[in-house]
């Protein structure tokens, strides 16, 4: 079974008289495990697509299951559940908030899940530890270098412990060593086993994952799995 | 996410802005201030009216004649007759003058009150020491005369005024006792009192009329058919009440206490109104800090958070910074209305559990029902869009 099972999903928009396809017709599988790449140029729908994906939005038409349940047809609240519990989002401009210390954002996940406390603590300072910041936890993000920030995102994301951990151009706003250190985090959590969906613009990142999905006009144009030298 | 964790995500957001959180805590300070003060002076000094009113004696009623001739005023054997009417427990003839009292080179102002000894007992004047007004003194038109303890305190100066002279226009009076001291009214202070027998009065003021008279009933039932009966008798002898009136204390209570308790109504509205001001302050403020923090909204949305989740954080952002405002404010009003009573005397604070009660309540519901509209708006952004704000 898929982690991720998407079947004939299109997202239209209406502009004015006209109809506006975002995507048209995609189906997507995504194994546990599995690093994807999906990459596009901007409005080719990629970010549509990871909103899908990220339970950010309903697709118009098609079917969406992940985890083994049928996402498409939940209720905004029963979404929220979802994002909390199966997707960790990476986003590029880290989204942290400034005024929360880094254990503070990385509780957050946990603080909308009704975790105790000291649980909630604990697993935060284990994810902090994890991209290397466990000695960072009281800092602001804006304490923190951009790529420290990146590693706190990262850092919460893990700490829900979701299913698949959803990236979205994570190293856009990076210099190109803090870019190398995120880059070097995600192919290491890949390597431990999680399952890791990058969107991003960038050939030579896309190259990065082990499978690369191309889009272009809101549907995909090709799928395959990079072969390495 | 439980109830102690939102509190502490609404005070942190209050904390975060602490200028903006107090200067919005102050329109809710200042309405529920407002409210507890004015409802509590008015409330306070009615009391205190209504109190000295009911110490002069509820069940007195007041006879006055006017616009008569010498021979249309009352006499003395009418009044006896009065005093032989079952119900009247009490019956003086009054005469009021105000005048300068000299005591060797000292002197004061004073409240000329020509009468009898039922007079202290109607109006619960009580003698410090010395003796009160005999029916001798009245019979004989004697010389002597009760003072108010101000008086004593200015002409002696601590001295023992009994035996010793103070004059009237001119004329030599003995003071046989002196009052308790009774306070200050409204009206001012009550212990200027010089009390001298009714017929001396007469004399000192040439006037032989008897145009007042004070009546204390036995009870509180039989004030109106006193008051019938008075009535009766001086429709008799005048013809018509165009030349007297009765008046009756506890139908001036009753109005009085009418008429305050619409005043303490109508300034705790008033004052409701500035609470109502801070409530709209508090919604205005929301509103500004949900659109700023569109952005947080998106974020806490993308992680996980559902609509009940944001809802909360905001409506208790609300609620905290009404309470808080609130209570505050309820400090603030009973300090000062007790400040005020205590330094200004005509003032008197009488800060009820009710009012405080009211104001913190209404404070409260202000919070929530002013909050409702930017929480809910907060809950139900769309998180892409909050995710994209700048």
């Amino acid at each position: 079974m898929s982690l991720l099972e998407m079947r004939d999903i299109s997202k239209v928009y209406q502009m004015g008289t006209e109809k506006v396809y975002a995507l048209r017709d995609v189906s997507l599988d995504i194994q546990e495990g599995e690093f994807v790449a999906v990459i596009g140029p901007s409005g080719s729908g990629k970010s549509t697509l990871m909103n899908l994906i990220g339970c950010l939005d309903a697709p118009s038409t098609g079917s969406y299951k992940l985890d083994g349940v049928y996402v498409s047809e939940m209720s905004g609240n029963q979404q929220a559940t979802v994002r909390n519990q199966k997707i960790g989002f990476i986003f590029q401009d880290f989204n942290l908030l400034p005024k929360l210390t880094a254990l503070e954002n990385v509780e957050l996940p946990l603080l909308y899940r009704n975790t105790s406390q000291g649980e909630r603590r604990e697993r935060a300072l284990e994810a902090l530890n994890k991209v290397g910041l466990g000695d960072r936890y009281k800092h602001r993000p804006t304490e923190l270098s951009g790529g420290q920030q990146q590693r706190v995102a990262i850092a919460r994301a893990l700490a829900g412990e979701p299913p698949i951990l959803l990236a979205d151009e994570p190293i856009g706003n990076l210099d190109s060593r803090s870019g190398r250190e995120v880059t070097e985090l995600i192919h290491r959590l890949h390597e431990q086993g999680h399952t890791i969906i990058l969107i991003t613009h960038n050939q030579t990142q896309a190259e990065e994952a082990r499978r690369k999905i191309a889009i272009y006009d809101g549907s995909i144009t090709s799928d395959e799995k990079v072969v390495r030298e | 996410m439980n109830v102690f964790q939102a509190l502490k995500m609404g005070f942190s957001g209050i904390l975060s802005n602490k200028l903006r959180s107090i200067l919005t805590m102050l329109g809710i300070i200042i309405g529920v201030a407002a409210v507890i003060v004015l409802v509590s002076l008015a409330t306070g000094t009615t009391q205190s009216i209504t109190d000295r009113i009911s110490s002069m004696g509820t069940n007195l009623l007041t006879v006055n004649i006017r616009g008569r001739g010498n021979e249309g005023s009352l006499t003395e054997e009418e009044l006896n007759r009065w005093r032989e009417k079952d119900g009247i427990q009490y019956l003086a003839p009054v005469m009021n003058a105000s005048l300068e009292v000299k005591a060797g080179t000292n002197s004061s102002n004073a409240n000329l009150i020509g009468s009898n000894d039922d007079y202290l007992m109607m109006n619960s004047l009580n003698l410090d020491y010395g003796r009160s007004l005999a029916d001798m003194d009245l019979f004989a038109r004697t010389h002597v005369a009760l003072i108010g303890s101000e008086i004593a305190e200015t002409l002696y100066e601590g001295d023992d005024p009994l035996g010793k002279n103070i004059k009237l226009r001119g004329n030599n009076f003995t003071v046989i006792g002196v009052l308790e001291s009774a306070g200050s009214s409204m009206f001012g202070s009550n212990d200027t009192r010089v009390i001298i027998p009714f017929t001396t009065a007469q004399r000192l003021e040439q006037q032989a009329r008897i145009n007042q008279v004070s009546i204390g009933v036995s009870t509180a039932e039989q004030v109106a058919e006193i008051k019938a009966y008075l009535e009766g008798e001086l429709l008799d002898k005048y013809g018509s009440s165009d030349y007297f009136s009765i008046f009756d204390q506890t139908e001036l209570l009753s109005t009085l206490e009418e008429t305050t308790a619409m005043l303490a109504i109508l300034v705790g509205c008033i004052a409701g109104i500035s609470l109502l001001v801070g409530g709209i302050g508090i919604m205005n403020i929301m509103l500004v800090s949900v659109t700023e923090r569109t952005r947080e909204i998106g974020i806490r949305k993308a992680i996980g958070a559902k609509r009940r989740d944001i809802l909360s954080q905001f409506l208790i952002e609300s609620i905290v910074i009404s309470c808080v405002g609130g209570l505050i404010g309820v400090g603030a009003g009973v300090g000062i209305t007790k400040a005020a009573g205590a330094l200004v005397a005509s003032l008197s604070g009488n800060v009820s559990f009710n009012v405080v009660t009211i104001a913190f309540g209404f404070s409260v519901a202000i919070g929530v029902v002013f909050g409702v509209y930017p929480a809910n708006k907060a809950a139900g952004l769309n998180p892409i869009d909050a995710l994209r704000y700048q």
